[in-house]
């Protein structure tokens, strides 16, 4: 964290940049999440303003980095290309999306599955790790891959 | 509790369609077919409550007003509520405090919507702060991508199957054919939802509710003033519950990002539409088993099979059974959307809730026509929508 201040620093200028703002770190792939520090509960996307659990009178909440793996909670995919403000080109692809669920925050995040991994290819209570890939050109995204018995 | 009911004196749609006319002309003829049917003019009226839209313009916004102006300015009271897909209970449930506080006794509560063809897409302009706005930048994530991760945990939890899915669009296919306010009135096979094409993986397009043009009007008086102008024995409405989740809502909820985290608090007893139900049924005094029928928020075939449970029809991971038994179709033990639900409707947003509670109370007056449920004596209406905004309503007899 201390070397990427801002949550999403890449080290080229002119390279691909975070599509929003300390949601993740790119190196190494982390989400980023807060943990309020009166009750333990975390938040993603990062929450600052207060601790919601309503029995927590907690205000201060710190940043803090999620669990890189998790379980497939579900999963689905998108055949047809969204509308605006998503960014597609002419040709669009088809892509996956996967609910993971982290045990050690007790918390299921959704993201995109790394291009080219497809709904035959997923299913659910299989482990996944967190990615960071392009999701248009010039903007950086986090992604879910699976762990495959060989890639693990 | 009927010390808490209310009277139905009168309710009345606009058929849905895509017509490609202004939401006010359907609210318009909603509101006069449901004053005609509770007999009164709309000078009798001295409060509208509106359920308002966000996709066309700023009457939209002020729906109450709008309907207001529309049929005349009266000098009744008035509100307008936004609430997502429980925009139109939350206006009942606006106008039926109201009436019990004893501040007016009839009210009028409105909703129409015309709506975009396709993905409902968020707000325009660059809004990075908006969630809804964020989850299509960053994910891709439209509404039907959510339903496909509830019907593939389904898959994976209860051994559900696409047969399944299928199953219930044409159940809700058949029930809609008798309905004249329905857009879809066609039989549907499971070969025709088979053969339609995957919108998001497993769910094929004739899973998944259509984008729709409509309106949907109630009129509500204290029982005290139905009595005193001939409605003897109306429906009641007994229930209206808008409950927020209870923290931490560990389902991950349409629109968001990830589920709150249950690491500091353990999850409640009931998740977010099962509480909404409960809340109704102990409101109303009586349970799932003195149901006669349920209109459920069918925005995919197979979250039809969550509400199954979410409203205590049967225990997690029966639904499918209850299904296949025909429990759930019309002549079976509990009909579920005789009206057709979604499926034959498409949703018209603010309308919905409305339209839900228009089709309890033609049931429980006997005149559902061909799509009748015998004996009807009690039903309940359910809904969710975005962010933590669902309803569940109870009339009976």
């Amino acid at each position: 964290m201390a070397q990427h201040p801002s949550g999403n620093a890449v080290d080229r200028a002119d390279g691909p940049v975070s599509v929003v703002d300390g949601w993740f770190t790119v190196d190494p792939p982390r989400l980023t999440g807060t943990r309020c520090t009166a009750c333990g509960t975390v938040y993603f996307p990062p929450q600052t303003l207060t601790c919601r659990n309503p029995a927590c009178d907690g205000d201060e909440l710190v940043t803090t980095p999620l669990s890189d793996r998790g379980r497939i909670w579900s999963y689905a995919d998108a055949r047809y290309r969204p509308p605006p403000p998503y960014v597609s080109g002419d040709d669009f692809e088809p892509y996956a999306i996967a609910a993971v669920e982290l045990a050690a925050e007790r918390i299921v995040v959704l993201g995109q599955v790394v291009k080219g991994v497809g709904v035959d290819e997923l299913a659910v209570g299989m482990e996944a790790e967190l990615v960071v890939e392009e999701l248009d050109p010039g903007h950086l995204v986090w992604k879910w891959r699976p762990i495959t018995e060989e890639g693990a | 509790m009927s010390g808490k009911d209310i009277a139905v004196l009168g309710v009345g749609m606009h058929p849905w369609g895509k017509w490609g006319r202004d939401f006010v002309e359907y609210g318009l003829a909603a509101a006069r077919d449901a004053l005609k049917d509770a007999g009164l003019a709309w000078t009798d009226v001295e409060y509208v409550a509106g359920a308002d839209t966000i996709r066309n313009g700023y009457p939209g916004f002020i729906a109450g007003a709008t309907f207001a102006q529309a049929l005349g300015w009266s000098g009744a009271r008035v509100s307008s509520c936004y609430a997502a897909c429980a925009s139109g209970a939350q206006a009942m449930s606006t106008a039926r405090a109201q009436i019990l506080a004893g501040l007016v006794d009839v009210a009028l509560v409105v909703g129409a919507d015309a709506a975009p063809k396709g993905f409902f897409a968020p707000v325009g302009g660059d809004r990075p702060d908006d969630p809804d706005w964020l989850r299509f930048r960053l994910l891709g994530a439209t509404n039907p991508v959510y339903f496909a991760l509830y019907a593939r945990r389904r898959m994976a939890l209860y051994g559900a199957t696409r047969d399944d899915f299928a199953a219930v669009k044409v159940k809700n296919a058949r029930h809609g054919l008798r309905n004249p306010n329905a857009r879809y009135r066609k039989e549907v096979t499971a070969a025709d939802v088979a053969a339609s094409p995957v919108v998001a993986d497993p769910l094929r397009l004739l899973d998944i509710c259509a984008t729709s043009d409509g309106g949907a009007a109630v009129v509500l008086s204290s029982l005290e003033y139905a009595r005193r102008h001939g409605h003897g024995a109306p429906v009641r409405i007994a229930a209206v519950s808008t409950v927020t989740p209870t923290f931490p809502s560990t389902v991950l909820d349409l629109a968001n990002f990830a589920t709150d985290s249950s690491v500091a608090v353990d999850p409640p007893e009931r998740p977010f539409r099962a509480a909404n139900a409960a809340a109704a049924y102990e409101e109303a005094g009586l349970g799932p088993e003195d149901l006669s029928l349920a209109e459920v928020y069918d925005l995919s075939t197979a979250l039809e099979l969550d509400w199954y449970e979410d409203i205590g029809l049967c225990k997690p991971g029966e639904a499918e059974g209850l299904l296949r038994d025909g429990a759930t179709t019309l002549g079976g033990r509990i009909p579920v959307n005789p009206s057709g639900g979604l499926a034959c409707f498409g949703e018209a947003i603010p309308a919905q809730a409305i339209a839900q509670v228009c089709e309890l109370t033609w049931q429980l007056r006997g005149q559902a026509g061909k799509r009748q449920v015998e004996g009807a004596r009690a039903g309940i209406a359910v809904n969710q929508g975005l962010f933590g905004h669902g309803s569940a309503i109870i009339a009976r007899t």
